[in-house]
């Protein structure tokens, strides 16, 4: 059976030490692919002006392009040329849900993420998109530190 | 450079605004604004309140509610029937997890919401409590749940029918649909209509979504810090705006948009902590408000009055059959219109059978109305007018002395939420005024400024004024817009029953996919 790892990006250090860690195991197994995946936080329940509205589709297609090349493209050809089979993910929405969403919807065995980034107050109410992910994902979830 | 440019139009700005400011030596600035404004606006506005012959009738209420009736019966009681699938959209049940990121149905009612829920819920209730008593009420939430029909009927045709453009944006409103609609039914006249619809919809910007809610603002305020002139008022809420959509100073739209909603959550709270507190009487109100919808209980004009107000003020304050909210609703993204539809008709409930009965049963129950104990009726003023209460309070001071009388703080916490209410109906107002003006002179940065800066000029304006000719303009304006849209909407219902009719059958054999439960 193939294993499927799915790696949590969010453009700093820790997904970066999330990505190497990937690396070192999937050189470990053998059949296995990686996806990289970017979660552009988001909600459908936030207020916004009509201006804002108007404009949405096309910010939509900023936001994923930029997330594509500065993101998630550079971390695919990174895999690639170390040797593995990677694909790339951008999608909008809440990080931990969606995260798992699609590691569900693509057949991935288990996501690495990297630590929780920010510290401060929002994390103490909301708890980090790490935390969550730990505690709702249907498969299972490394941690890198 | 950007920003000297931005300084610049700013620094233009001032310069435009402060003309009052140079007649300021000169007394009685507002009494004269007042005048020239009533004199200049006076037959337009006895155009659209003309009475039926030989009644006391105006036409364009009955225009409104006959529509709102006509699309209640035409698409089968088409509120009730799908209120719970328009919420499940609201949560997003139906949203296709692969358009994440892009407006959603939530974003699209409450964008519109902050526009309607505003001043009219406040102040336009008090008007209406305040001249047809406590029936005018009813005759309000009755037009409230007829016009979601006609809000469902716009609404799915502003989305069906709008402008995609290359970069993305859209754009869309009844002048779109009356255009593009008539063309593909074979209909001539459409480009005309559009261009009235237009015209009506600038004025009432300026009217509405501008003078009244300027108006308004003011009188709060200075009902707490103590009477100055309207100008100043003017002047301050013209340069704040004017930051916003001349300036592209985003933060300030943003904090509004983000704090309105808790606003009228608050607004709402507040009305049901003294209803609760109050709890002995809101049987009496409520036979107040269905006695008085059949009697009258002597106010001017009867039972007819009590209906006139209802009628009035709600078509005022949800704005269905108006056409606004289809500029709003219009940037929604899916691939069904009447979806769209579906979660507009969810407006007017939350404005006018909600927020606006709420308003309404604190005035009633704080006993703002004057009654006369020998008949139970409610006591005239002197003019025979409008029914006489404590401390000779009108508009949204009434509402205020109203919550004031069982919260004694709430005033302060209500000119807030006029203030705001009234700066965000302002902004979204500058926005439909502004697609209806770039409709009519087309889209182009000299053409864009024009419009913002006699935007901008009509809020002092309608701060300086006096409540009478400004309320008069501003449903004159806004009922104009209703009368080209309602027509219209009649000959493009059609289209919209074709839209339900394919929907509701996908929807029944399952082929609409749910995404989540």
């Amino acid at each position: 059976m193939t294993e499927k790892i799915v790696i949590g990006l969010d453009g700093t250090d820790t997904g970066e030490r999330a990505l190497a860690f990937a690396k070192d195991l999937a050189s470990k197994i053998d059949a296995c692919e990686l996806l990289a995946v970017y979660v552009i936080e988001w909600s459908p329940f936030t207020f916004q002006t009509a201006e804002e509205n108007e404009r949405r589709h096309n910010r939509r297609e900023e936001e994923i392009n930029l997330a594509m090349s500065r993101i998630v493209d550079p971390a695919v050809e990174g895999l690639k040329a170390a040797g593995f089979k990677a694909t790339g993910l951008v999608r909008h929405g809440d990080v931990a849900e969606t995260l798992n969403k699609l590691t569900v919807e693509n057949g991935g065995t288990q996501i690495i993420v990297g630590r929780a980034s920010s510290d401060g107050f929002a994390k103490r109410i909301f708890g980090s998109s790490t935390q969550n992910l730990v505690m709702h994902a249907d498969v299972p979830v490394t941690v890198v530190a | 450079m950007k920003n000297f440019v931005k300084f610049g139009l700013t620094a233009a700005a001032v310069t435009v605004m402060s003309s009052p400011l140079a007649a300021q030596e000169t007394p009685g600035i507002d009494e004269r604004v007042n005048e020239a404004f009533a004199a200049v606006t006076g037959p337009f506005v006895s155009l659209i309140f003309a009475p039926f012959p030989g009644t006391e009738f105006p036409w364009i209420v009955m225009w409104l509610v006959v529509a709102a009736t006509v699309f209640t019966i035409y698409f089968g009681f088409v509120q009730f029937r799908f209120f719970k699938h328009a919420i499940h959209l609201v949560k997003g049940d139906y949203a296709d997890p692969n358009d994440a990121g892009e407006v959603s149905h939530f974003q699209a009612l409450t964008t519109a919401l902050s526009g309607t829920v505003g001043l009219g819920n406040i102040a336009g209730v008090a008007v209406a409590v305040g001249i047809g008593g406590p029936g005018a009420t009813f005759w309000m939430i009755l037009a409230g749940l007829l016009g979601m029909a006609s809000k469902f009927t716009e609404c799915t045709l502003g989305v069906k029918y709008r402008n995609e453009y290359p970069d993305g944006t859209v754009s869309g409103g009844p002048m779109y649909y009356i255009s593009k609609g008539f063309k593909e039914l074979g209909i001539p006249g459409g480009g005309f209509l559009a261009i009235l619809f237009s015209i009506f919809c600038i004025l009432g910007a300026l009217g509405g979504g501008n003078m009244f809610q300027a108006n308004q603002a003011h009188a709060q305020i200075s009902g707490i810090v103590g009477d100055y002139p309207g100008w100043i008022t003017g002047i301050i809420f013209a340069v704040v705006v004017f930051a916003v959509i001349v300036g592209g100073i985003k933060s300030i739209a943003n904090v509004t948009e983000k704090v309105v909603p808790f606003m009228g959550i608050l607004y709402v709270g507040a009305a049901l902590v003294i209803l609760i507190v109050n709890y002995d009487m809101i049987g009496w109100a409520f036979s107040q408000i269905f006695v008085g919808a059949f009697t009258g209980l002597g106010v001017a004009g009867g039972f007819v009055g009590a209906l006139i107000q209802g009628f009035k003020r709600a078509a005022f304050s949800n704005e269905a059959g108006v056409g606004s909210a289809a500029i709003a609703h219009s940037a929604v993204k899916t691939k069904e219109p009447i979806t769209e539809g579906f979660v507009s008709l969810l407006e007017p409930l939350i404005d006018t059978v909600v927020i606006c009965t709420m308003t309404a049963l604190v005035i009633v129950i704080s006993q703002q109305l004057i009654v006369d104990p020998a008949t139970g009726n409610y006591l005239l003023n002197e003019a025979g007018t409008a029914i006489s209460t404590v401390d000779g309070n009108t508009g949204v001071s009434l509402t205020s002395a109203a919550f004031g009388a069982s919260i004694s703080w709430f005033p302060y916490v209500l000119a807030v939420a006029v203030v705001l209410f009234a700066f965000s109906t302002m902004i979204s107002w500058s926005y439909y005024g502004l697609k209806a003006w770039t409709y009519l002179f087309g889209e182009g940065k000299t053409s864009e400024l024009t419009f913002k800066i006699i935007f901008c000029v009509f809020i002092v304006i309608g701060a300086a004024a006096s409540l009478g000719p400004v309320i008069d303009f501003s449903d004159a304006a806004i009922f104009a817009m209703a009368v080209v849209n309602i027509f219209c909407l009649y000959f493009l219902m059609r289209v919209v029953k074709k839209e339900l009719s394919s929907y509701a059958t996908r929807l029944d054999a399952g082929e609409i996919k749910r995404f989540s439960h």
